[in-house]
């Protein structure tokens, strides 16, 4: 009763009721009552390797630049180079502060020649509003909105995931290429955006439909009925999670975050220098004029038993603290237990041989290639064949 | 899912059964179901001793790793070996799915520990139902 801060609310998507009467394990992410574990996690993320998954991400933010000076604040507000898409391309991006950190990673998607949909994380979406507001409103041309409440976003993941959503859908889908986009009919509602992105490391879909409950209900339950007969299991954040690290797809908060820039986190290639100009660029740019970075993001294998989590501390084999992990857990699908850390450059070789501190104890790490894990491109051959057959 | 009569339970979520002397010491129903998938569990050894309300070990699910806490104290007589390979094990029947067991030093531990009726009532007061 001393706390004197009031209970913050938290907030719900659409399809809370939904998650609740499924008795799904719900935790607060990011101030968002979130399903972390609809059917156990493990079965959750094999489904998504091997068949399909659902998730419902409607937590994500959505923030519309329209009007014809919406491409120039797009190339000053976020790094990739924008100029680059067609209309119904997306691409990966962040938005970076002045000194190169990242105020959040995107993904832009240009719906059509002055109007960009810029798709951002749920924890940080009214940083991300007013940032986006601040750095860009004064631009001529240009009008933000902030749609972030206006869709229900699920996202429809796996090897199957394709052969799920086309028994939704009038639109072909295997004429949208990864990370393209259209509009078709799901579900018998219209203008629906399907985009073939996600988070997962697998093939799959986000559609973005209407945010009222009732429409949100019906399609995230014709979505699973769909899929039944191909295995679909509604996913948690927890499934999410893990099946992000596997691909090694940097989390905000943990990879990524305000004390951490591009070129550490390794998402370099993202940042496209050539470009005249955008916030960030010139400190990127003295960076590696310095010599480039002087830590970076390894993946690393636990090779003794025992689990490195967030957080953890990294040492090397003489004692020395590198680092700590900035998120680690058993891969449920490699049945190895995997980290992502940050080491100085000089021990982060391939094979060198780490110590992560669990609990008090030392245990033998490696540092490994990434990703984790990447899908072999015949998944996506052989679906398209399924598909066209 | 019924808590054995038998057994008694502490706040921490552990479950012990006590024959004469030895204590059988596992995790409980409710507390497998909300770490979900467990995929490690780290415990003493065989001769080693644990003290009541402190923490012998941890278990852990892919999300996250939770102490386990000694509902006595006593010198452990038996670990279960198989939860080395198969630690999913606890998730299918926890009740059945004992950790180690302690041959207790001190008896009357045992009448402070929660009964099953008081331990149901504990945990549905922790969900709120």
């Amino acid at each position: 009763m001393s706390d004197t801060t009031a209970p913050t609310e938290l907030r719900k998507t659409a399809l809370n009721a939904v998650h609740r009467a499924a008795k799904s394990k719900m935790v607060d992410f990011g101030g968002w009552d979130m399903p972390v574990d609809c059917c156990g996690l493990i079965a959750e993320h094999m489904a998504v390797r091997t068949a399909v998954g659902v998730f419902d991400v409607s937590h994500m933010g959505d923030i519309q630049l329209r009007g014809p000076g919406s491409l120039a604040a797009v190339q000053h507000l976020c790094m990739n180079d924008a100029s680059k898409l067609a209309v119904g391309q997306a691409h990966y991006s962040a938005m970076l502060y002045p000194n190169g950190t990242f105020v959040d990673d995107v993904i832009v998607h240009k719906l059509s020649e002055n109007d960009y949909l810029i798709v951002i994380n749920a924890g940080t979406r009214e940083k991300d509003v007013q940032w986006v507001r601040k750095t860009i409103g004064h631009m001529p041309g240009v009008h933000v909105n902030d749609f972030s409440d206006y869709y229900t976003q699920l996202a429809i993941q796996g090897p199957r995931a394709a052969e799920t959503l086309q028994k939704l859908t009038s639109t072909d889908l295997s004429t949208i290429k990864n990370y393209w986009f259209t509009w078709g009919q799901v579900c018998g509602l219209h203008n629906v955006m399907i985009a073939r992105t996600g988070y997962t490391g697998e093939d799959g879909f986000e559609i973005y439909i209407p945010s009222d409950e009732p429409t949100s209900a019906r399609v995230w339950g014709e979505v699973l009925a769909t899929g039944a007969e191909f295995g679909i299991l509604a996913c948690g954040l927890g499934a999410r999670n893990t099946l992000r690290l596997e691909a090694a797809m940097a989390l905000y908060g943990h990879e990524i975050s305000d004390t951490i820039n591009v070129l550490e986190a390794g998402l370099g290639r993202y940042a496209k220098l050539d470009k005249p100009e955008f916030v960030g660029r010139d400190a990127l740019l003295e960076i590696q004029a310095a010599g480039g970075p002087k830590r970076k993001l390894v993946g690393l294998e636990m090779i003794e038993r025992g689990i490195g989590r967030d957080g953890y501390p990294v040492f090397s084999l003489d004692g020395k603290r590198l680092g700590e992990i900035t998120s680690g857990s058993p891969s449920p699908f490699l049945k190895k237990n995997i980290a992502l850390a940050y080491v100085p450059v000089e021990n982060g070789a391939l094979d060198t041989e780490l110590a992560v501190e669990i609990r008090g104890q030392m245990v033998k790490a490696k540092v490994v290639p990434l990703p984790f894990y990447k899908r072999a491109k015949k998944t996506t051959l052989s679906q398209h064949l399924q598909l066209n057959y | 899912m019924a808590y054995p009569a038998n057994y008694r339970y502490t706040k921490e979520h552990e479950w012990i059964q006590v024959d004469g002397k030895i204590g059988t010491v596992g995790i409980t129903d409710y507390a497998q179901n909300s770490l979900g998938d467990i995929v490690f569990v780290d415990l003493p050894k065989v001769g080693d001793t644990v003290e009541a309300g402190k923490s012998f070990g941890s278990v852990e699910s892919v999300k996250a790793v939770s102490d386990l806490f000694a509902p006595v104290s006593g010198a452990v007589t038996a670990v279960n070996e198989d939860l080395k390979d198969a630690p999913e094990k606890i998730n299918s029947d926890a009740n059945a799915t004992w950790l180690l067991k302690v041959e207790l030093s001190d008896a009357k531990q045992v009448d402070g520990l929660l009964t099953a009726a008081d331990y149901e009532k504990f945990t549905s007061e922790e969900t709120g139902h």
